[in-house]
């Protein structure tokens, strides 16, 4: 197999608070091989986003981020200088944030934020830039891109400034974008266009993405990989087809029983939910982090966790073999 | 499984009652602390100026006139020295103080009332209320304080009471400003719609609901305007347009050390620390209570 | 734009014309100003001549349009103390005041904008904490007396500085100093409150994100939208500081127009102290306007409301 474009091992997020240190993300890995998506699904709170934002190295206010391994097209990031770093994102990596009300600046024109981008990576004219610009708005399904380049965030509406931080994450044609819940501030109507787009696009320029998410029925469209992620851990992973197939850890088997299916579910008949909350990462958590809520807790929960696989590539992390009695087998999809 | 799942949940949190953390809120800021206490001090100074002070702050001895401090070589008979009048230092600066609390509290109180009602009624009446007081607001803030206040003290004589009138007449207007947020804020909540829809009268919701959750800002802009007024009192004075001489203001006493600067620079430093002290106090206090008050306005 | 610029104006001349009647009006608190003129030991006879001679017996609204005409047309009456036109008067002694005031807030934003960007960079840093005290001793100092404590360092004891005088531009360095402290505090605290909640908004975030470096997000992301709110204050600001020009002017005999103002009313020339007040006031909702105006253009958001 090629090397994977992103490689990840053990990664941690730390965040010091007061009240002691909070453990965000507690050692994750994977690998993202080029053109392909990973979804990264769970609850707020499970350290998806941190890990997307420890990836690109903008974790700000004292946060703290160890790996044994994170590697990037050949370049380390764990070694890699700021200047590396920035070099990296915008050109390499980009990202597409959750707020797309306020995640362009307010003072500056759309043009002037899309070619800062270019400007910030390329040697190229004011015109080339524009042109670059105007390109990738009309790419991203802007009607009137001329006029919009000289427009004011203000004047945009959510679902369109989306589009425009798409395009900014494009304007280099980066090798990974990573996408945090990018349609979830959205109306309904516009999350499916707006993920639609982002997908076409994806593929079309082949790249790798990342894309971060709470809805499992998103993730069962786009996914080549999709990862699990509760209270900071990664509890399963695996290809798309084999997670949805045979989901393996109770939290995935808990997740897949919370949607709906037209035709498999009966009208009127209760969905499944999980019980209770994500557990406080404040201090040392050990065992099983899952088995406050988890139906088949038991006392070893509480020791080491193993990690077991079922295949090469689908992996969970469970004290059962199984995960668990299987009578509430995996939903096929 | 359920003394696991007990087990299992992070240790209980029992956390302080609310009192207690504003009580740890209170003694753990160190420039509340600081303030309250330098402010309690120079209070019970200026009350107790009678018993505490050495000589009659009026009486002229004009064989003993600029005695140096004790700590510059001077006696112990006048601990802060004379000025060039041969009055005693110290007992002039202790009924100074007296001058400038009166000065902040009575200005505060004047300004605040009439900033506080202009602020208020146009917070909660909005429309064309809001529109003349904020008229009114522009065109005090448009008027240069000192100069005004230095002219209009000149037409009616340096006393204290006129100064303390014409500071209280012009230093309302950041109550104004201040009231006037704080009671738009108020006024969209549920609880004052509710109140106005069970019919209560415009007055009984202004008492009780508007003041008490305005108060905290209330405190906050009495000890700004405090300080403020007490700067502006010193600075007249300073200026020969405020209070007048024998009375002694702190102001006055700089004043009046400047043609000796020269020669006994402690002349104007000694009233200068008081005065710098106490508004510094009087500073930290409101900073302090606005931390305490409000911590997720804390940066 | 064009129509909040109108608005905006409209408000501006309002304003000033209700300051014009209270400074006007002001003069005629303490009764008859024609006393006044004639001083201590005038007979009534005296005062009668004067108050015809300078129109004191006409209705008050017939002497305030008269003044009010005349004032717009750059004519403040003559001074009683110095017999010569108001307006020529301060004419000459504006220049002294503006330059003060332009060289202190300068000075003022020279130091506290980058104080306060520092200051929000690493809160709580030795920076953060310096600039805090610095800003809180600043709030408590009265201004005459840190006036008094630099001329007795570098007049008296440095021998530095001529503690007063007119002639040359060292004697702007001390009233800079002290009229541009007094203004610091709140422009660096209104800096770094504006910075510390600038840098968690999203945006930049996505510049750091497109590879920003950490001097352009500052810079070029955080400080324009920072800066909106400083540009109001700083305009406030300077109309004060043409107040506070009085305090400072007079430490340093500095012969500017608060020099003048503290003459005219310590020697009761109601022209002159008229004329001042209307000017300063002027000067203050000019100010006031053109940071609307600037405000406006600086925020996006603003111009096209």
């Amino acid at each position: 197999m090629a090397e994977p474009l992103l490689s990840v091992r053990d990664l941690t997020v730390d965040i010091p608070l007061s009240s002691g240190t909070l453990h965000a993300v507690r050692g994750i890995g994977f690998d993202l091989p080029r053109g392909e998506t990973l979804c990264i699904v769970g609850e707020s709170g499970s350290g998806k986003s941190m890990t997307a934002l420890a990836v690109m190295d903008l974790l700000g206010g004292g946060m703290k981020r160890h790996a044994s391994r994170l590697v990037f097209d050949g370049e380390d990031l764990l070694t890699a200088s700021p200047r590396t770093m920035r070099h990296l994102r915008g050109e390499r990596m980009a990202m597409i944030f959750q707020e797309p009300m306020t995640s362009l600046n307010p003072a500056y024109t759309i043009g002037d934020q899309l070619t800062e981008a270019l400007f910030l990576h390329r040697r190229v004219s004011k015109q080339e830039a524009q042109a670059r610009a105007l390109e990738l708005l009309e790419k991203v399904g802007i009607t009137a891109a001329a006029s919009r380049l000289r427009q004011y965030p203000h004047q945009l509406s959510g679902g369109l400034r989306q589009r425009v931080m798409i395009a900014m994450a494009l304007m280099c044609e980066p090798d990974l974008i990573i996408a945090d819940e990018p349609t979830t501030a959205l109306d309904v109507t516009i999350q499916a266009q707006i993920l639609r787009l982002l997908v076409d696009l994806q593929r079309e320029l082949g790249m790798a993405m990342i894309l971060i998410t709470h809805d499992l029925g998103v993730v069962s469209r786009v996914a080549d990989h999709v990862a699990v992620m509760y209270a900071g851990e990664l509890v399963e992973y695996g290809s798309a087809t084999e997670v949805f197939n045979t989901p393996a850890h109770p939290y995935t088997r808990g997740l897949l029983r919370c949607i709906p299916i037209p035709g498999r579910n009966e009208r009127g008949a209760r969905l499944g939910s999980i019980p209770g909350i994500v557990p406080s990462l404040i201090g040392n958590v050990r065992g099983c982090s899952y088995r406050t809520r988890c139906e088949f807790a038991g006392s070893a929960c509480a020791d080491a966790i193993p990690e077991r696989y079922i295949e090469t590539n689908h992996a969970y992390r469970c004290v059962h073999e199984g995960g668990g009695a299987r009578q509430t087998a995996g939903i096929a999809l | 499984m359920m003394s696991i799942a007990l087990t299992l949940t992070p240790e209980e949190i029992v956390g302080p009652s609310p009192m207690q953390m504003l009580r740890k809120r209170v003694f753990g800021h160190r420039g509340l602390m600081f303030g309250s206490v330098v402010l309690i001090v120079v209070f019970l100074l200026a009350l107790f100026a009678p018993l505490l002070a050495t000589h009659d702050p009026f009486a002229q001895d004009l064989t003993a006139r600029m005695r140096p401090p004790v700590f510059l070589g001077g006696s112990w008979d006048h601990i802060l020295g004379t000025d060039q009048l041969g009055r005693d230092f110290l007992s002039r600066l202790l009924y100074g103080a007296r001058i400038s609390l009166t000065i902040g509290f009575v200005t505060a109180i004047i300004s605040g009332v009439i900033g506080t009602t202009m602020g208020v009624a146009a917070g909660y009446f909005g429309g064309r209320t809001d529109t003349i007081v904020t008229f009114l607001i522009t065109t005090r803030l448009a008027m240069p304080v000192v100069l005004v206040a230095l002219a209009v003290v000149a037409i009616f004589g340096g006393s204290l009471q006129v100064v303390i009138l014409v500071l209280g007449f012009l230093l309302w207007d950041r109550f104004a400003v201040v009231m006037r947020a704080a009671t738009r804020q108020i006024v969209s909540r549920e609880y004052v719609t509710a109140a106005r829809a069970i019919g209560c009268s415009v007055p009984r919701i202004v008492l009780s609901e508007i003041l008490p959750n305005v108060a905290n800002s209330l405190i906050i802009v009495v000890t700004l305007e405090m300080a403020h007024a007490i700067l502006l009192e010193a600075a007249l004075s300073f200026l020969g347009l405020g209070v007048q001489p024998p009375t002694p203001s702190w102001g006055l006493m700089v004043s009046e050390g400047k043609q000796m600067m020269l020669f006994n620079p402690w002349m104007i430093t000694i009233p200068g620390i008081a005065l710098f002290a106490l508004v510094l106090a009087i500073n930290l206090l409101g900073d302090g209570l606005r931390d305490v008050t409000a911590p997720e306005n804390r940066n | 734009m064009l129509v909040f610029a109108f608005k905006r104006l409209g408000l501006a001349i309002l304003v000033a014309l209700t300051v014009s009647v209270l400074s006007f009006g002001l003069l005629f608190l303490s009764g008859d100003p024609a006393t006044a003129v004639a001083g201590e030991g005038a007979t009534e006879t005296d005062i009668e001549a004067i108050s015809a001679f300078y129109g004191f017996d006409r209705p008050f609204i017939v002497q305030y349009g008269e003044w009010l005409w005349n004032a717009m047309r750059g004519d403040f009456g003559q001074s009683y103390y110095f017999q010569i036109p108001v307006a020529s008067l301060i004419a000459d002694r504006l220049t002294i005041t503006m330059t003060l005031g332009v060289c202190a807030i300068i000075f003022a934003l020279v130091i506290a904008i980058p104080l306060g960007v520092a200051a929000a960079v690493r809160p709580n840093s030795i920076v953060d904490r310096t600039a805090l005290f610095v800003s809180v001793l600043g709030q408590a100092m009265p201004s005459f007396w840190f006036g008094l404590l630099l001329i007795v360092l570098f007049s008296i004891k440095l021998g530095w500085l001529a503690p007063s005088g007119t002639q040359n531009w060292h004697n702007f360095i001390m009233p800079t100093v002290v009229l541009g402290y007094y203004a610091m505090p709140a422009i660096m605290r209104l800096t770094r409150a504006g910075m510390l909640e600038v840098l968690h908004a999203d945006y930049i975030r996505t510049a750091r994100a497109k590879g920003a470096g950490e001097w352009r997000v500052l810079f070029k992301h955080a400080l324009r939208n920072a800066i909106i709110p400083v540009v109001s204050l700083a305009a406030v600001q300077m109309g004060f500081m043409l107040g506070g020009s009085i305090v400072v002017e007079s430490i340093f005999a500095l012969h500017g127009a608060g020099y003048l103002a503290w003459e005219s009313i310590a020697r009761n020339d109601l022209p002159t102290v008229q004329a001042l007040i209307l000017i300063f006031s002027m000067f203050y909702i000019a100010f006031t306007f053109l940071s609307d105006l600037l405000n406006a253009w600086l925020d996006p958001r603003m111009r096209v409301a």
